[in-house]
């Protein structure tokens, strides 16, 4: 009885598991599988038959063949260190059969060697075992960690391939929600520019009934003075036919007088048409020179004409305090007239709201003064101030009246885009500013200022 | 006879006087203008039952035409000033008021002169 089978036995399952673990291949597998069972079927042979001199020779040649193979297949690698720890013992086995067979009296001589042989292979097997069984505990322990490793890797990674989806499918509502908004802000903004023309359009209807007054008078006076020089030209003739020269010059220098007023009112209506034209027109955004006190002078009157138009018995004291020494500056005219144009609007509104309250020796005024500041105040040259002795502006509103859509008046009779269109175009158009004081049942007055 | 003129736009005392350029150097009529209510008021104050007739626009800043009509009603009796309201506005409502008010008589702008010269010569 050897050690031979076992060892073989041993070794193919060894093998075996060591292809399992570390490069799987199901033909090599089915070999050593029955290579195990071929190893068990000698082995059972060989104790019911005795045929031990034949089944040593398959032992040593098989032991001999696993050790080539692992030395040849790169497969195998991984078990070389257990074949060096045997090996020794299956060449000294096969060594020493082979001398028995040959010269069984050589084989005497060296026995003692070959007992000494055995043992130092035996413990060489052990002493490399161990080795190998240490080293293989750690190369497994060293597996083992790559393997949670590339565990934890495949997991971040599934992990990530989720959090991108996520991510993505936020991406696209958020640029959906983008695109949403976006539409809603051009909505707006055409929404913004809509109003902002029907609050011009509103402010033209303002004035129309005004300018229907402001040029009605000088149409008279064009009509009634014409009328009058042909009555002198026929008074001229008759004078001329008498011979009253004296008569005639002074006729004729009335006449002249009359020509001239006609010129006049002509020049009076065209100026307020064009001033009509240019408010309605779509604002150029050019700056030009301007004579301020002629503009709010203008515009004083047209609003003030426009609202009696409307309210036959409203009535006011318009007084004007106009710096004679302000020179031209660049404005755009069409918006500063809407500035002052709303800013009386509202000094007549409020006018006619204290007036209802029927107090004694109320004398509703709007004033207005221009004035240069000398030496100039913050970059700010002129200074233009509208005041009115209405209602005033309750403290609690004060800080509102420059907002969009903010409005004391009744629904329908104001946009509540006047002052906030106003306080647009005096700071951002021209760089001014606008504020306002005020003392409520008083008075409110506003106060522009432009730099040059 | 004296005739006071009220109204805001001065150029109407040149018209005045050159429509009854005639008449004034006949010295059948006399023109008197003031171009408020205010002043107007004044006026009759300083100078009592001198104007006879007193014609006055109705839209003028400060005191209205009404006003005026309805203080000179008030104010001045014995015989009490003949007047007339003229208005560029010759809408229902203000004549009515005027009417109530105590007018004489309402013509409106642009003002024909020859209707006007009639009506003076009826007074007269």
């Amino acid at each position: 009885m050897s050690f031979e089978p076992f060892l073989a036995f041993f070794l193919i399952r060894y093998l075996r598991k060591s292809l399992k673990t570390f490069s799987p291949d199901p033909q090599w597998n089915r070999i050593l599988t029955i290579s195990m069972y071929c190893v068990v079927a000698l082995f059972i042979l060989d104790i019911i038959f005795h045929i031990e001199p034949v089944t040593i020779w398959i032992w040593h040649i098989s032991l001999l063949f696993i050790a080539w193979l692992t030395f040849n297949q790169p497969k195998f690698s991984n078990t070389r260190n257990v074949i060096y720890a045997v090996l020794p013992l299956v060449i000294l086995s096969t060594g020493t059969d082979l001398v028995k067979a040959i010269r069984i009296s050589l084989y005497n001589n060296l026995h003692t060697y070959f007992g000494f042989g055995f043992a130092v292979a035996i413990t060489w097997m052990f002493a490399m075992l161990i080795r190998s069984n240490k080293q293989q505990k750690a190369l497994e322990k060293e597996r083992k960690k790559t393997q949670e490793k590339e565990e934890r890797n495949k997991f971040i990674a599934a992990q990530k391939d989720q959090l991108e989806i996520l991510v993505a499918a936020r991406t696209a509502e958020l640029t959906k929600q983008k695109e949403e908004l976006q539409h809603a802000i051009a909505d707006l903004k055409a929404t913004q520019t809509q109003l902002i023309q029907s609050e011009k359009m509103a402010s033209l209807g303002e004035l129309t009934a005004g300018i229907a007054h402001e040029i009605q008078n000088p149409l008279n006076f064009v009509n009634n003075f014409s009328e009058v020089n042909t009555e002198l030209i026929e008074e001229l003739k008759t004078e001329i036919k008498a011979g009253n020269i004296e008569e005639v010059i002074l006729i004729a220098n009335d006449i002249k007088d009359n020509e001239q007023k006609i010129n006049h009112h002509g020049k009076r209506a065209d100026a307020i048409v064009k001033g009509m034209l240019q408010h309605s027109r779509t604002t150029t955004g050019q700056k030009e020179p301007t004579d301020i006190n002629a503009l709010v002078d203008e515009y004083l009157r047209l609003s003030y004409h426009g609202l009696r138009a409307k309210d036959k018995s409203f009535n006011a004291i318009m007084l004007t305090y106009f710096d004679e020494t302000l020179e031209k500056i660049n404005v755009i005219p069409q918006d500063l007239g809407r500035v002052v144009l709303n800013l009386f609007t509202n000094a007549f509104y409020s006018l006619k709201e204290k007036q209802l309250l029927d107090l004694e020796n109320y004398r509703p005024t709007v004033s207005v003064s221009t004035k240069v500041l000398k030496p100039a105040i913050k970059g700010m040259i002129v200074e233009i101030r509208i005041r009115d002795n209405g209602v005033g502006i309750p403290k609690e509103v004060l800080d509102k009246i420059f907002q969009p859509f903010f409005t004391t008046k009744p629904t329908g009779q104001g946009t509540g885009l006047g002052l906030s269109l106003s306080f647009d175009i005096i700071t951002k158009g021209h760089g001014g500013k606008m504020e306002v004081e005020t003392k409520e049942g008083e008075y409110a007055e506003f106060i522009i200022q432009l730099p040059k | 006879m004296k005739i006071l003129v009220v109204d805001d736009e001065t150029d109407m005392e040149t018209l005045f006087q050159q429509r009854f350029r005639r008449e004034i150097r006949e010295k059948v009529v006399e023109f008197v203008f003031a171009d408020s209510g205010e002043r107007a008021l004044y006026y009759l104050d300083q100078h009592n039952h001198e104007a006879v007739l007193i014609l006055s626009d109705i839209n003028m800043p400060g005191m209205s035409g009404l006003q005026l009509l309805q203080k000179i009603k008030q104010k001045f009796e014995n015989p009490p000033p003949i007047v007339m309201m003229i208005t560029a506005y010759g809408d229902a409502e203000n004549y009515s008021q005027a009417m109530k008010l105590g007018a004489d008589d309402f013509l409106t702008k642009p003002l024909d002169f020859n209707l006007l010269k009639e009506k003076l010569k009826a007074i007269q």
